[in-house]
Protein backbone atom coordinates (compact mmCIF):
# COMPACT_ATOMS: atom_id res chain seq x y z
CA UNK A 1 0.00 0.00 0.00
CA UNK A 2 2.87 2.74 1.05
CA UNK A 3 4.23 1.69 -2.73
CA UNK A 4 1.35 2.74 -3.87
CA UNK A 5 0.91 6.07 -1.89
CA UNK A 6 4.83 6.79 -2.60
CA UNK A 7 3.59 7.07 -6.46
CA UNK A 8 1.30 8.64 -5.60
CA UNK A 9 2.70 11.61 -3.75
CA UNK A 10 5.55 11.50 -6.74
CA UNK A 11 2.86 11.92 -9.58
CA UNK A 12 0.89 14.52 -7.48
CA UNK A 13 4.30 16.35 -7.13
CA UNK A 14 4.80 16.68 -10.66
CA UNK A 15 0.82 17.87 -11.39
CA UNK A 16 1.35 20.31 -8.70
CA UNK A 17 4.62 21.86 -9.80
CA UNK A 18 2.78 21.87 -13.39
CA UNK A 19 0.31 23.67 -12.39
CA UNK A 20 2.06 26.64 -10.63
CA UNK A 21 5.03 26.95 -13.43
CA UNK A 22 3.01 25.87 -16.42
CA UNK A 23 6.71 25.05 -18.12
CA UNK A 24 5.53 21.81 -20.23
CA UNK A 25 1.55 21.65 -21.05
CA UNK A 26 1.08 25.06 -23.07
CA UNK A 27 4.57 24.40 -25.07
CA UNK A 28 2.88 20.75 -26.19
CA UNK A 29 -1.02 22.06 -26.78
CA UNK A 30 1.03 25.16 -29.11
CA UNK A 31 3.21 22.74 -30.49
CA UNK A 32 0.69 19.73 -31.43
CA UNK A 33 -1.10 22.84 -33.07
CA UNK A 34 1.49 24.21 -35.22
CA UNK A 35 2.33 20.80 -36.17
CA UNK A 36 -1.17 20.39 -37.39
CA UNK A 37 -1.36 23.30 -39.37
CA UNK A 38 2.23 22.92 -41.00
CA UNK A 39 0.72 19.27 -41.56
CA UNK A 40 -2.63 20.66 -43.62
CA UNK A 41 0.06 22.76 -46.07
CA UNK A 42 2.48 19.44 -46.96
CA UNK A 43 -0.79 17.07 -47.76
CA UNK A 44 -1.68 17.76 -51.17
CA UNK A 45 -5.07 19.22 -52.30
CA UNK A 46 -7.11 15.97 -52.13
CA UNK A 47 -5.00 13.95 -50.30
CA UNK A 48 -6.42 10.94 -49.10
CA UNK A 49 -8.06 11.01 -44.88
CA UNK A 50 -5.83 7.82 -44.79
CA UNK A 51 -2.46 10.11 -45.12
CA UNK A 52 -4.16 12.30 -42.58
CA UNK A 53 -4.28 10.03 -39.78
CA UNK A 54 -0.50 9.11 -40.70
CA UNK A 55 -0.13 12.88 -40.02
CA UNK A 56 -2.23 12.83 -36.75
CA UNK A 57 0.37 10.44 -35.21
CA UNK A 58 3.37 12.26 -36.35
CA UNK A 59 1.95 14.95 -34.61
CA UNK A 60 1.20 12.81 -31.35
CA UNK A 61 4.26 11.03 -30.84
CA UNK A 62 6.59 14.19 -31.27
CA UNK A 63 4.40 15.92 -29.04
CA UNK A 64 5.31 13.53 -26.56
CA UNK A 65 9.03 13.91 -27.38
CA UNK A 66 8.87 17.38 -26.66
CA UNK A 67 7.13 16.81 -23.43
CA UNK A 68 9.78 14.00 -22.41
CA UNK A 69 12.47 16.15 -22.71
CA UNK A 70 11.37 18.43 -20.08
CA UNK A 71 10.21 15.20 -17.77
CA UNK A 72 13.45 15.07 -15.84
CA UNK A 73 14.46 18.82 -16.24
CA UNK A 74 12.97 20.13 -12.95
CA UNK A 75 14.72 17.43 -11.15
CA UNK A 76 18.03 18.09 -12.45
CA UNK A 77 17.93 21.59 -12.64
CA UNK A 78 16.92 21.51 -8.56
CA UNK A 79 19.42 18.34 -8.21
CA UNK A 80 16.74 16.57 -6.47
CA UNK A 81 16.89 13.46 -8.17
CA UNK A 82 19.69 12.13 -5.56
CA UNK A 83 17.56 12.35 -2.96
CA UNK A 84 14.76 11.11 -4.16
CA UNK A 85 17.09 7.95 -5.09
CA UNK A 86 17.63 8.25 -1.66
CA UNK A 87 14.20 8.24 -0.04
CA UNK A 88 13.11 4.89 1.58
CA UNK A 89 10.71 3.83 -0.88
CA UNK A 90 11.32 1.27 -4.41
CA UNK A 91 12.99 3.45 -7.06
CA UNK A 92 10.52 2.35 -9.64
CA UNK A 93 8.13 4.60 -7.51
CA UNK A 94 9.86 6.79 -9.13
CA UNK A 95 9.63 6.09 -12.75
CA UNK A 96 5.95 4.95 -12.11
CA UNK A 97 5.17 8.54 -10.71
CA UNK A 98 6.65 10.07 -13.33
CA UNK A 99 5.24 7.89 -16.03
CA UNK A 100 1.55 9.01 -14.32
CA UNK A 101 2.29 12.32 -14.84
CA UNK A 102 3.43 12.54 -18.13
CA UNK A 103 0.18 10.33 -19.08
CA UNK A 104 -2.25 13.10 -17.58
CA UNK A 105 0.34 15.82 -19.94
CA UNK A 106 -0.09 13.94 -22.96
CA UNK A 107 -3.90 13.11 -22.50
CA UNK A 108 -4.54 16.86 -21.72
CA UNK A 109 -2.95 17.43 -24.71
CA UNK A 110 -4.44 14.84 -27.01
CA UNK A 111 -8.31 16.46 -25.45
CA UNK A 112 -7.03 19.85 -27.67
CA UNK A 113 -5.29 17.82 -30.17
CA UNK A 114 -8.15 15.28 -31.38
CA UNK A 115 -10.84 17.90 -31.67
CA UNK A 116 -8.68 20.24 -33.06
CA UNK A 117 -7.34 17.58 -35.93
CA UNK A 118 -10.67 16.67 -36.61
CA UNK A 119 -11.62 20.22 -37.07
CA UNK A 120 -9.50 20.82 -39.90
CA UNK A 121 -8.96 17.52 -41.20
CA UNK A 122 -12.43 16.04 -41.10
CA UNK A 123 -10.84 12.54 -41.20
CA UNK A 124 -13.91 10.89 -39.12
CA UNK A 125 -12.75 9.70 -35.38
CA UNK A 126 -14.33 6.85 -34.18
CA UNK A 127 -13.75 4.79 -30.90
CA UNK A 128 -11.26 2.40 -33.02
CA UNK A 129 -8.85 5.03 -32.93
CA UNK A 130 -9.41 6.79 -29.34
CA UNK A 131 -8.90 3.02 -27.85
CA UNK A 132 -5.50 2.89 -30.25
CA UNK A 133 -4.50 6.43 -29.24
CA UNK A 134 -5.12 5.47 -25.41
CA UNK A 135 -2.76 2.51 -25.24
CA UNK A 136 -0.19 4.23 -27.36
CA UNK A 137 -0.15 6.90 -24.79
CA UNK A 138 0.41 4.22 -22.37
CA UNK A 139 3.52 2.59 -24.16
CA UNK A 140 4.75 6.10 -25.23
CA UNK A 141 4.73 7.29 -21.27
CA UNK A 142 6.46 4.00 -20.12
CA UNK A 143 9.43 3.89 -22.10
CA UNK A 144 9.73 7.66 -23.11
CA UNK A 145 9.79 8.40 -18.72
CA UNK A 146 12.58 5.45 -18.79
CA UNK A 147 14.50 6.62 -21.90
CA UNK A 148 14.15 10.17 -20.40
CA UNK A 149 15.82 9.34 -17.09
CA UNK A 150 18.82 7.60 -19.13
CA UNK A 151 19.60 10.87 -21.92
CA UNK A 152 19.43 12.96 -18.31
CA UNK A 153 22.14 11.02 -16.86
CA UNK A 154 24.31 12.05 -20.21
CA UNK A 155 25.69 14.87 -21.87
CA UNK A 156 23.88 15.12 -24.99
CA UNK A 157 20.55 15.04 -22.90
CA UNK A 158 17.97 16.84 -24.70
CA UNK A 159 19.56 15.89 -28.17
CA UNK A 160 19.55 11.95 -27.11
CA UNK A 161 16.14 11.48 -26.21
CA UNK A 162 14.35 11.42 -29.91
CA UNK A 163 17.38 9.58 -31.14
CA UNK A 164 16.98 6.90 -28.19
CA UNK A 165 12.93 7.10 -28.71
CA UNK A 166 12.45 7.01 -32.18
CA UNK A 167 13.36 3.57 -32.75
CA UNK A 168 11.40 1.94 -30.19
CA UNK A 169 8.47 4.33 -30.84
CA UNK A 170 7.79 2.84 -34.68
CA UNK A 171 6.15 -0.42 -33.43
CA UNK A 172 3.66 2.09 -31.34
CA UNK A 173 3.56 4.28 -34.49
CA UNK A 174 2.48 1.05 -36.64
CA UNK A 175 -0.11 -0.49 -33.80
CA UNK A 176 -1.84 3.07 -33.88
CA UNK A 177 -2.19 4.12 -37.27
CA UNK A 178 -3.04 0.13 -37.72
CA UNK A 179 -5.67 0.31 -35.45
CA UNK A 180 -7.22 3.81 -37.51
CA UNK A 181 -6.59 3.00 -40.52
CA UNK A 182 -6.56 -0.75 -41.15
CA UNK A 183 -8.81 -1.88 -38.11
CA UNK A 184 -8.86 -5.05 -36.57
CA UNK A 185 -7.89 -6.75 -33.52
CA UNK A 186 -4.26 -7.35 -34.35
CA UNK A 187 -3.45 -3.85 -33.70
CA UNK A 188 -4.79 -3.49 -30.65
CA UNK A 189 -3.05 -6.95 -29.78
CA UNK A 190 -0.01 -5.44 -31.02
CA UNK A 191 0.00 -2.49 -28.86
CA UNK A 192 -1.35 -4.00 -25.59
CA UNK A 193 1.37 -6.81 -25.90
CA UNK A 194 3.94 -3.90 -26.47
CA UNK A 195 2.59 -2.19 -23.44
CA UNK A 196 2.68 -4.85 -21.03
CA UNK A 197 6.28 -6.15 -22.35
CA UNK A 198 7.93 -2.85 -21.90
CA UNK A 199 6.15 -2.07 -18.77
CA UNK A 200 7.44 -4.52 -17.13
CA UNK A 201 11.05 -3.64 -18.95
CA UNK A 202 10.87 -0.53 -17.40
CA UNK A 203 9.63 -1.05 -13.99
CA UNK A 204 12.62 -3.97 -13.50
CA UNK A 205 15.06 -2.20 -15.14
CA UNK A 206 14.63 1.82 -13.90
CA UNK A 207 16.47 1.51 -10.77
CA UNK A 208 19.56 0.35 -13.13
CA UNK A 209 18.99 4.28 -14.69
CA UNK A 210 19.09 6.59 -11.82
CA UNK A 211 21.70 4.66 -9.40
CA UNK A 212 25.20 3.65 -9.90
CA UNK B 1 35.44 -19.39 -44.38
CA UNK B 2 37.92 -20.72 -47.24
CA UNK B 3 35.91 -23.82 -47.01
CA UNK B 4 32.73 -21.91 -47.10
CA UNK B 5 33.30 -19.15 -49.86
CA UNK B 6 34.64 -23.00 -52.23
CA UNK B 7 31.14 -24.28 -51.46
CA UNK B 8 29.33 -21.40 -52.03
CA UNK B 9 31.47 -21.10 -55.26
CA UNK B 10 31.43 -24.86 -56.51
CA UNK B 11 29.19 -27.33 -54.39
CA UNK B 12 25.88 -25.08 -54.24
CA UNK B 13 23.77 -25.91 -57.42
CA UNK B 14 22.62 -22.53 -58.98
CA UNK B 15 19.71 -21.68 -58.42
CA UNK B 16 17.17 -22.27 -61.48
CA UNK B 17 15.21 -18.48 -61.50
CA UNK B 18 17.85 -16.11 -60.05
CA UNK B 19 20.94 -18.17 -61.17
CA UNK B 20 24.15 -16.75 -60.11
CA UNK B 21 22.81 -13.97 -57.67
CA UNK B 22 21.42 -16.52 -55.24
CA UNK B 23 24.70 -16.87 -54.24
CA UNK B 24 24.64 -13.72 -52.07
CA UNK B 25 22.40 -15.63 -50.14
CA UNK B 26 24.68 -17.48 -48.33
CA UNK B 27 26.44 -14.64 -47.49
CA UNK B 28 23.23 -12.47 -46.59
CA UNK B 29 21.32 -14.74 -44.53
CA UNK B 30 24.20 -16.04 -42.80
CA UNK B 31 25.45 -12.94 -41.57
CA UNK B 32 21.71 -11.31 -40.68
CA UNK B 33 21.26 -14.46 -38.06
CA UNK B 34 25.18 -14.04 -36.88
CA UNK B 35 23.78 -10.08 -36.33
CA UNK B 36 21.16 -11.57 -33.81
CA UNK B 37 23.13 -14.07 -32.35
CA UNK B 38 25.28 -10.67 -31.58
CA UNK B 39 22.74 -9.16 -30.26
CA UNK B 40 21.50 -12.01 -28.22
CA UNK B 41 24.82 -12.00 -26.61
CA UNK B 42 25.07 -8.42 -25.82
CA UNK B 43 21.75 -8.60 -24.03
CA UNK B 44 22.93 -11.59 -22.02
CA UNK B 45 26.21 -10.07 -21.14
CA UNK B 46 23.96 -6.86 -19.97
CA UNK B 47 21.82 -8.96 -17.89
CA UNK B 48 24.49 -10.98 -16.20
CA UNK B 49 26.09 -6.75 -15.76
CA UNK B 50 23.03 -5.95 -14.10
CA UNK B 51 21.93 -9.21 -12.16
CA UNK B 52 25.07 -10.50 -11.00
CA UNK B 53 27.22 -7.32 -11.31
CA UNK B 54 29.72 -9.58 -12.81
CA UNK B 55 32.93 -7.30 -13.70
CA UNK B 56 33.81 -7.13 -17.14
CA UNK B 57 30.18 -8.28 -18.45
CA UNK B 58 29.65 -4.53 -19.43
CA UNK B 59 32.67 -4.72 -21.55
CA UNK B 60 31.78 -7.82 -23.39
CA UNK B 61 28.02 -6.52 -23.86
CA UNK B 62 29.71 -3.71 -25.63
CA UNK B 63 31.75 -5.19 -28.08
CA UNK B 64 29.05 -7.87 -28.47
CA UNK B 65 26.94 -5.14 -29.97
CA UNK B 66 29.78 -3.17 -31.64
CA UNK B 67 30.24 -6.66 -33.83
CA UNK B 68 26.08 -6.84 -34.02
CA UNK B 69 25.93 -3.60 -35.58
CA UNK B 70 29.29 -4.10 -38.37
CA UNK B 71 27.05 -7.57 -39.03
CA UNK B 72 23.90 -5.65 -39.35
CA UNK B 73 25.13 -2.65 -41.69
CA UNK B 74 26.61 -5.62 -44.03
CA UNK B 75 23.73 -7.71 -44.23
CA UNK B 76 21.40 -4.70 -45.02
CA UNK B 77 24.07 -4.31 -47.19
CA UNK B 78 24.09 -7.22 -48.95
CA UNK B 79 20.34 -7.19 -48.80
CA UNK B 80 20.64 -4.42 -50.62
CA UNK B 81 22.59 -5.82 -53.36
CA UNK B 82 20.68 -8.91 -53.40
CA UNK B 83 17.27 -6.90 -53.67
CA UNK B 84 18.60 -5.16 -56.67
CA UNK B 85 19.51 -8.30 -58.40
CA UNK B 86 16.15 -10.51 -57.87
CA UNK B 87 13.36 -7.39 -57.37
CA UNK B 88 15.00 -4.88 -59.73
CA UNK B 89 15.04 -2.30 -56.79
CA UNK B 90 18.05 -0.87 -54.40
CA UNK B 91 15.29 -0.99 -51.68
CA UNK B 92 12.34 -2.56 -50.92
CA UNK B 93 10.06 -1.79 -48.05
CA UNK B 94 8.08 -4.73 -48.06
CA UNK B 95 10.96 -7.30 -47.20
CA UNK B 96 10.29 -7.72 -43.70
CA UNK B 97 13.64 -8.57 -42.63
CA UNK B 98 15.12 -5.66 -44.75
CA UNK B 99 13.35 -3.11 -42.97
CA UNK B 100 13.61 -4.86 -39.36
CA UNK B 101 17.02 -4.51 -39.59
CA UNK B 102 17.29 -0.66 -40.63
CA UNK B 103 15.11 -0.61 -37.09
CA UNK B 104 17.55 -2.48 -35.17
CA UNK B 105 20.37 -0.64 -37.01
CA UNK B 106 18.59 2.95 -35.63
CA UNK B 107 18.39 1.52 -32.71
CA UNK B 108 21.72 0.17 -31.95
CA UNK B 109 23.28 2.99 -33.94
CA UNK B 110 21.82 5.36 -30.55
CA UNK B 111 22.98 2.79 -28.16
CA UNK B 112 26.65 4.54 -29.28
CA UNK B 113 25.21 8.08 -29.25
CA UNK B 114 23.77 6.70 -25.47
CA UNK B 115 27.39 4.92 -24.71
CA UNK B 116 29.60 7.97 -25.81
CA UNK B 117 27.70 10.44 -23.91
CA UNK B 118 27.70 9.66 -20.69
CA UNK B 119 30.75 9.71 -18.45
CA UNK B 120 32.97 6.34 -18.08
CA UNK B 121 31.75 4.47 -15.17
CA UNK B 122 29.18 2.45 -13.21
CA UNK B 123 26.95 4.77 -14.81
CA UNK B 124 27.37 4.15 -18.02
CA UNK B 125 27.35 0.59 -17.36
CA UNK B 126 23.90 0.80 -16.35
CA UNK B 127 22.51 2.58 -19.08
CA UNK B 128 24.00 0.47 -21.78
CA UNK B 129 22.94 -2.43 -20.05
CA UNK B 130 19.31 -1.76 -19.75
CA UNK B 131 19.16 -0.64 -23.52
CA UNK B 132 20.63 -3.15 -25.00
CA UNK B 133 17.87 -5.39 -22.78
CA UNK B 134 15.60 -3.19 -24.74
CA UNK B 135 17.07 -4.18 -27.80
CA UNK B 136 15.86 -7.76 -27.25
CA UNK B 137 12.36 -6.80 -26.35
CA UNK B 138 12.36 -4.92 -29.35
CA UNK B 139 13.42 -7.48 -31.84
CA UNK B 140 10.40 -9.45 -31.51
CA UNK B 141 8.10 -6.96 -31.25
CA UNK B 142 9.18 -4.74 -33.99
CA UNK B 143 9.73 -7.80 -36.09
CA UNK B 144 5.90 -8.34 -35.44
CA UNK B 145 4.50 -4.92 -35.97
CA UNK B 146 6.92 -5.04 -39.48
CA UNK B 147 4.99 -7.60 -40.82
CA UNK B 148 1.47 -6.00 -39.70
CA UNK B 149 2.21 -2.97 -41.00
CA UNK B 150 2.85 -4.47 -44.63
CA UNK B 151 -1.04 -4.98 -44.28
CA UNK B 152 -2.20 -1.74 -44.85
CA UNK B 153 1.52 -0.08 -46.68
CA UNK B 154 1.50 -3.40 -49.32
CA UNK B 155 -1.62 -5.17 -49.39
CA UNK B 156 0.19 -7.45 -51.36
CA UNK B 157 3.17 -9.45 -49.23
CA UNK B 158 6.28 -10.66 -50.70
CA UNK B 159 6.68 -14.72 -50.77
CA UNK B 160 9.45 -14.27 -53.10
CA UNK B 161 12.15 -15.51 -50.81
CA UNK B 162 13.53 -18.26 -52.72
CA UNK B 163 12.25 -21.58 -53.41
CA UNK B 164 12.68 -24.33 -50.96
CA UNK B 165 16.36 -25.57 -50.19
CA UNK B 166 17.74 -28.51 -51.71
CA UNK B 167 20.08 -30.65 -49.69
CA UNK B 168 23.21 -29.61 -51.11
CA UNK B 169 22.52 -25.92 -50.64
CA UNK B 170 21.04 -26.34 -47.08
CA UNK B 171 24.58 -27.78 -46.22
CA UNK B 172 26.71 -24.92 -47.89
CA UNK B 173 24.40 -23.08 -46.22
CA UNK B 174 25.24 -24.67 -42.95
CA UNK B 175 28.48 -24.41 -43.64
CA UNK B 176 28.63 -20.71 -43.87
CA UNK B 177 26.72 -19.81 -41.48
CA UNK B 178 28.96 -21.88 -39.10
CA UNK B 179 31.73 -19.92 -40.60
CA UNK B 180 30.66 -16.48 -39.87
CA UNK B 181 29.54 -17.18 -36.32
CA UNK B 182 33.74 -18.72 -36.02
CA UNK B 183 34.46 -14.83 -37.80
CA UNK B 184 32.42 -13.04 -35.34
CA UNK B 185 33.77 -15.14 -32.32
CA UNK B 186 37.37 -14.43 -33.62
CA UNK B 187 36.62 -11.01 -34.32
CA UNK B 188 34.64 -10.76 -30.64
CA UNK B 189 38.01 -11.94 -28.50
CA UNK B 190 40.32 -9.45 -30.81
CA UNK B 191 38.04 -6.89 -30.30
CA UNK B 192 37.79 -7.70 -26.41
CA UNK B 193 41.28 -7.95 -25.80
CA UNK B 194 42.42 -4.70 -27.24
CA UNK B 195 39.73 -3.04 -25.08
CA UNK B 196 40.64 -4.69 -22.56
CA UNK B 197 44.43 -4.00 -22.99
CA UNK B 198 43.31 -0.13 -23.66
CA UNK B 199 41.43 -0.17 -20.23
CA UNK B 200 44.54 -1.88 -18.58
CA UNK B 201 46.76 0.90 -20.40
CA UNK B 202 44.88 3.33 -19.09
CA UNK B 203 44.78 2.26 -15.62
CA UNK B 204 48.20 2.02 -15.36
CA UNK B 205 48.99 5.43 -16.80
CA UNK B 206 46.69 6.69 -13.71
CA UNK B 207 49.03 5.08 -11.68
CA UNK B 208 51.96 6.69 -13.08
CA UNK B 209 50.32 10.21 -13.09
Amino acid sequence: MSYLSDVAALARKDLRLELRARDTLPAMLLFVISTLVVFHFTLPQGGSRLAAFGLLWVALVFTALLGLTRCFAAEREGEVLDGLVLAPSDRSAIWLGKAIAMLVFLVAAEAVALPAFALFFDPGIDGRTLLGVALADLGICTVGTLLAGMAAASRARELLLPLLFLPLAIPIVIGGVGTSVAGGGRYVELLVLYDAIFAIICWASFEYVVTE
Amino acid sequence: MVAAVAMIAFFAPEDADQGLSQKIFYFHVPIALTAYACFGWGAWKALLHLWKRRPGADLESYVAVHQGVIFGALTLVTGSIWAKISWGVWWAWSSNQLVLFLVLFLFYAAYFMLRFSVEPGPRRANLSAVYALFGVALIPVSFLAIRLANDFIHPTVFTSHGPQMSGRMFATFCVSWAAMLLLVGTLYHVELAGKRLDSRLRELRELLA
